[in-house]
């Protein structure tokens, strides 16, 4: 098993800054939107005070969405697919996933990625019950089951029956891995190469690779 | 003994695979999250046991970002940056002007939050 | 810097306590037994840092759990198992 074993002076504040923006960034609600909860007129009332305040600016807020929009499944494909055909950059994935995404133009925050490897006999797959960790870095915000109460119960206690309603079966001979992440490192991964795809450029084995082959709730098909 | 957020292993139901973009103002608290834990006034962990602090009942009711959205309230008034009556007069300001204009649609539940 | 008291290979025991705060070690593994498969390092502290304390910074080490350690009534492989990231203050000595 590979080890870092250093030091973390970082600070884990993983939400940073990255979301949308649409273009409109004045109204608080979509023009084509109601509001329709206490929660929203809250979300509003916060951000206004914040702004006249000076603890935040409304240049900042939108900066922030901006950034995190910007950030797509595509980014965690492009690693997947660089380290199906490199194997210097996998291997360096596998031993320091932090360094190896930088390289593509990735850094991770604060957290510390890990790279799980799909394998023959191993299929991982990534949750974390106690809140929503969740390489953002990679793969942008996570999808709603995700941070769903069904998906966080059910996947360490029951994953393959989850699997399932992926449409996704691990064979019983294979060791089917649940990873919790719980605090200070992030999951991402490495789905197997699938077969028939020799042929196909990184480009287009990184089109193959979707967000949820990429949690583990999925493999890659060509 | 267990926290509202620490679900792991208990009855649940299937899950439902569908996705749906954030609506604009899921995205608003997001970014302003984004920001605030950026800048440290509140980090992740803060920002996490403030949500388990809600309680059970208020966690289980909201949803994933009206829970930040009442944690953030939690944490400012907490830390002394807003209070509670400039909060609840800003909430007022707020509402009267969406329903100024129609953009206020609540049902009679969250009208009743409001007050 | 804390003494890093477990090393990949070792037999840890989960402590089975529920003191009240903010804790990242989930209640469905409490007093359960695994092997540490990984070490991390040390991470500042969530149990302190959520009340915006700094605290020590605490060992952190992936520890592997069989599922059928977990749940009696797990139904899918034996092989299977799930992989948890814990503090070094919660793992002791079985």
């Amino acid at each position: 098993m590979s080890q870092h074993h250093h030091d973390h002076d970082h600070h884990h504040d993983h939400e940073h800054a990255h979301d949308h923006a649409h273009g409109h960034e004045h109204s608080p609600t979509q023009p084509d939107d109601k509001v329709h909860s206490y929660y929203q007129i809250l979300g509003v009332a916060l951000k206004e005070l914040l702004i006249e305040k000076g603890v935040v600016t409304a240049d900042e807020v939108r900066a922030a969405i901006e950034a995190r929009d910007m950030i797509t499944p595509a980014h965690g494909a492009k690693v997947v697919a660089r380290a199906w055909v490199d194997p210097a950059f996998r291997e360096r994935l596998m031993s320091n996933a932090n360094v190896a995404v930088a390289e593509l133009g990735f850094p991770m925050n604060t957290t510390e990625l890990v790279a799980l490897e799909n394998t023959d006999d191993v299929h991982n797959v990534v949750v974390c019950t106690l809140c929503s960790c969740y390489p953002r870095e990679l793969l942008g915000l996570p999808p709603s089951w995700y941070k769903s109460r069904d998906y966080r119960a059910r996947i360490v206690r029951e994953p393959r029956e989850v699997l399932a309603e992926f449409g996704t079966s691990v064979s019983d001979s294979m060791e089917l891995r649940v990873h919790d992440s719980t605090a200070d490192l992030r999951y991402l991964v490495v789905p197997q190469r699938p077969t028939g795809a020799e042929s196909l450029s990184e480009d287009e084995l990184a089109a193959l690779v979707t967000r949820d082959a990429m949690i583990g709730v999925a493999t890659v098909r060509v | 003994m267990r926290g509202p957020n620490d679900v792991g292993g208990l009855e649940a139901g299937p899950v439902d695979p569908s996705t749906h973009e954030l609506a604009f103002w899921e995205k608003q608290i997001d970014g302003l999250r984004g920001v605030i834990g950026a800048k440290r006034i509140v980090i992740s962990h803060e920002n996490r046991r403030t949500i388990e602090q809600l309680g059970h009942d208020v966690y289980e009711r909201l949803s994933y970002y009206e829970r930040w959205t009442a944690s953030l309230q939690r944490q400012m008034v907490d830390k002394g940056i807003l209070t509670q009556d400039e909060i609840d007069a800003r909430v007022a300001q707020v509402r009267a002007r969406l329903a100024a204009t129609g953009e206020l649609e609540l049902s009679h539940e969250e009208e009743a939050k409001c007050r | 810097m804390p003494l890093e008291r477990f090393t990949e290979g070792d037999v840890v025991r989960v402590r089975e306590d529920y003191p009240i705060g903010h804790f990242r070690t989930p209640v469905y593994i409490r007093g359960k037994t695994g092997v540490v498969t990984r070490r991390f390092g040390a991470f500042g502290n969530p149990e302190t840092l959520a009340f915006n304390l700094p605290g020590e910074k605490k060992h952190v080490y992936e520890v592997r759990f069989r599922q059928s350690d977990i749940w009696p009534d797990y139904k899918g492989s034996a092989r299977d198992s799930v992989h948890i990231d814990l503090q070094d203050n919660w793992l002791e000595q079985p």
